[in-house]
């Protein structure tokens, strides 16, 4: 899960960083009077608090010299989508004069299954760029997970992106801060992109950290509905997933059903190769219940860009007679099927899944081969 | 012949009372595979389809000395716990069905393992079998057949489309095993491949691919350098599939140019590494490849 700006900061501060001082404000407070309480004053930054990547290129970040510039801007910005979403919340902060703006970064390495850390002299906008023509400006340092950082190595990656003196440390400082809350909150990732040097301080200007999903449990307090706000999701996703799917919406109008990703990947390859284009990726799991595949057929019938469906089961955990059950349930519901269903049934209780289809006239395919073949006659 | 796992292997069940430990327990013994002890805290004493039920690792294995492995179906917040329990009490190898275990979690007890000598097989996984031997994971046995081909796969029921398309050709399997979809797995594609490379018995390699991460081009970098030197055939998932959720600037650079499925096919390929466009193109593929 992805945490906003502000909630990055406010967690970075627990770890004794400096950030640079903010209010948060909703649509309708009164930026002014908000400011005034805790003691900001223009020139500032106002930064829409939106979850997507490329926010500053794309507008959302805004630099107000007068309390008139913190007015418009603020309006401004709440009525401007960010690569369709419109913040919530808009952060102001003290603006920091700063001429050298720093990477640093840190994620999970799965080759070497190890944390670790990227930093650059050349952070900012462009970091991508710098990292694709220039790769050797990129310092890469893995971390042992049970020994943790050491002071050593945090150094020595300042040294390196040409830190000396009073800066090291304190840069040394703050890579230790940022790596402990990765470890701590479970994090997928953690950036700070641009950490501005000002002076002998390094002040994160940007901060972003993001959660494994598997491991929200232990962090409660983090946990949010933020399906809208995420800006990865159409509306199609978030219908599905408050249903419990795992679905993802693509260009094309065949519907397609497996269970287990890999299976489900393929199942849309293979359409693909037969001249048809899937319309969405669905993935049952593994052992799916009746009531699962009941949902799962309804909401692909309902879905307005299919215009038939093809589900391909191969049964391991997933039993086939529970999947049959699921699809006639979905009949029963729906009166009758308005899209034409090619199914697909092979592995564990087969037969039984096939007796239970053919009893309501549904044909279920052995060969996946002659499935997608008469799926495309349809 | 088989790698890691065959008809002598010795077997506990960590989770063995639990609704799927219990079921897939009763499937592995009708397999013939050998499941000595089961362990459940608060559970010792009872008996799962005949199997012995212990509190822990440790008295299992005191009861049970020539128990060398253990497949783990303990819910995820409790799933690291087992793990460590299992390589403490001295298991070679450990399978890890369970899925949605925090990624820091695995990172430290697959590294914690690797220093102790344990082989750890997922999390989020299949397991293995060896047709015909025996099955540490809930894949339906009756798809595969006994025979000379070795499959690593990062999919589920994908392994099993394939494993059944080859058994139906009458191209059966030496060991298949399920490495698991978590972006931090035990075995990884080269790993199992050193394992399959000194396997007598093994004449050709299976990879089930799927798009993201780098163990593809891993794969095929160690072909190129002639560290593994048997025939493969590749089928990678995910050709027509969107590219995956962006993480980041650092997941941006550390993942530079790889994970694509282009890229994947291109490093495969230039390795001479025949790639099949659909899974039932393998046994073909598999019979050229036999022939050379």
């Amino acid at each position: 899960m992805k945490l906003f700006e502000y909630e990055a900061k406010e967690i970075l501060k627990k770890y004794g960083v400096k950030v640079p001082k903010s209010v948060l404000v909703k649509k309708g407070e009164d930026p002014i009077e908000k400011m005034k309480q805790a003691g900001l004053e223009p020139p500032v930054v106002v930064k829409s608090q939106v979850l997507v990547a490329g926010r500053g290129k794309a507008g959302g970040i805004k630099m107000a010299k007068t309390w008139d510039d913190v007015k418009r801007l603020v309006d401004e910005l709440f009525d401007k989508p960010i690569k369709g979403i419109k913040p919530r919340l808009l952060l102001i902060e003290e603006a920091i004069p700063h001429e050298i703006e720093l990477y640093v970064g840190m994620v999970i390495d799965r080759s070497e299954r190890k944390p670790v850390i990227l930093a650059s002299k050349y952070g900012g906008m462009d970091i991508e760029e710098i990292a694709r023509e220039k790769p050797e400006s990129i310092i890469r340092v893995h971390v042992d997970p049970f020994i943790g950082l050491k002071g050593y190595q945090a150094r020595l990656i300042g040294k390196k992106i040409g830190l000396t003196g009073k800066a090291l440390s304190n840069f040394a400082k703050f890579l230790t801060a940022l790596y402990n809350m990765f470890m701590d909150y479970d994090g997928e990732l953690a950036e700070s992109n641009p950490l501005a040097l000002v002076g002998d301080e390094v002040i994160p200007l940007d901060a972003r950290l993001i959660v494994d999903d598997n491991a929200l449990y232990r962090h409660p307090e983090l946990a949010k509905e933020i399906l809208e706000e995420s800006g990865e999701y159409t509306e199609w996703e978030i219908k599905a997933r408050k249903k419990g799917l795992a679905f993802v919406e693509l260009d094309g109008d065949i519907g397609i059903i497996g269970n287990g990703a890999g299976l489900t990947m393929t199942t849309m390859d293979l359409v693909y190769e037969f001249g048809g284009k899937p319309a969405n990726f669905l993935d049952i799991g593994g052992g799916a219940s009746a009531e699962l595949v009941k949902t799962a057929v309804s909401f692909l019938v309902e879905f307005p860009k299919t215009k038939k469906i093809f589900m391909n089961i191969f049964g391991g955990i997933t039993r086939c007679d529970e999947v049959a059950k699921g699809i006639v349930k979905a009949l029963e519901e729906l009166g009758k099927l308005e899209k034409p269903l090619v199914v697909r049934l092979a592995g564990t209780n087969e037969e039984e899944g096939r007796e239970i289809l053919k009893k309501h006239g549904i044909e279920a395919f052995v060969d996946p081969i002659e499935a997608v073949k008469r799926l495309m006659e349809l | 012949m088989a790698i890691l796992l065959d008809e002598k292997t010795k077997v506990i069940v960590q989770g063995i009372t639990g609704r799927e430990g219990s079921f897939h327990t009763k499937l592995m013994l009708d397999y013939g595979t050998k499941i000595v002890a089961g362990v459940t805290p608060g559970k010792g004493g009872q008996e799962v389809h005949g199997v012995p039920v212990y509190d822990t690792m440790e008295e299992a294995v005191k009861e049970h000395p020539d128990a060398i492995a253990s497949i783990i179906f303990v819910p995820a917040r409790f799933a690291a716990d087992a793990v460590y329990e299992a390589v403490d009490a001295g298991m070679k190898l450990v399978v890890v069905i369970t899925e949605h275990i925090p990624v820091h979690e695995s990172l430290k007890f697959i590294n914690y393992a690797k220093q102790k000598g344990t082989t750890v097989i997922g999390p989020n996984c299949p397991g293995l079998i060896s047709p015909g031997k025996a099955k540490l994971g809930i894949m339906p046995g009756h798809v595969f057949k006994e025979g000379p081909i070795g499959i690593i796969s990062r999919s589920g029921t994908l392994t099993y489309e394939i494993g059944y398309a080859l058994s139906k050709q009458g191209m059966g399997q030496s060991t298949v095993i399920g490495i698991g979809g978590d972006p931090v797995i035990g075995t990884s594609f080269t790993e199992a491949m050193e394992l399959f490379e000194k396997d007598p018995e093994t004449e050709a390699l299976v990879l089930v691919g799927e798009i993201g991460g780098d163990m593809e081009e891993r794969a095929a970098q160690m072909i190129k350098e002639g560290r593994f030197t048997k025939p493969v055939v590749a089928f990678i998932a995910g050709r027509t599939a969107p590219p995956g959720k962006r993480m980041g600037h650092a997941g941006a650079i550390i993942m530079m140019g790889t994970g694509t499925y282009q890229g994947k096919v291109k490093a495969l390929e230039e390795a001479g590494v025949k790639v099949a466009k659909t899974p039932f193109e393998i046994p073909e593929l598999l019979r050229q490849a036999l022939k050379k």
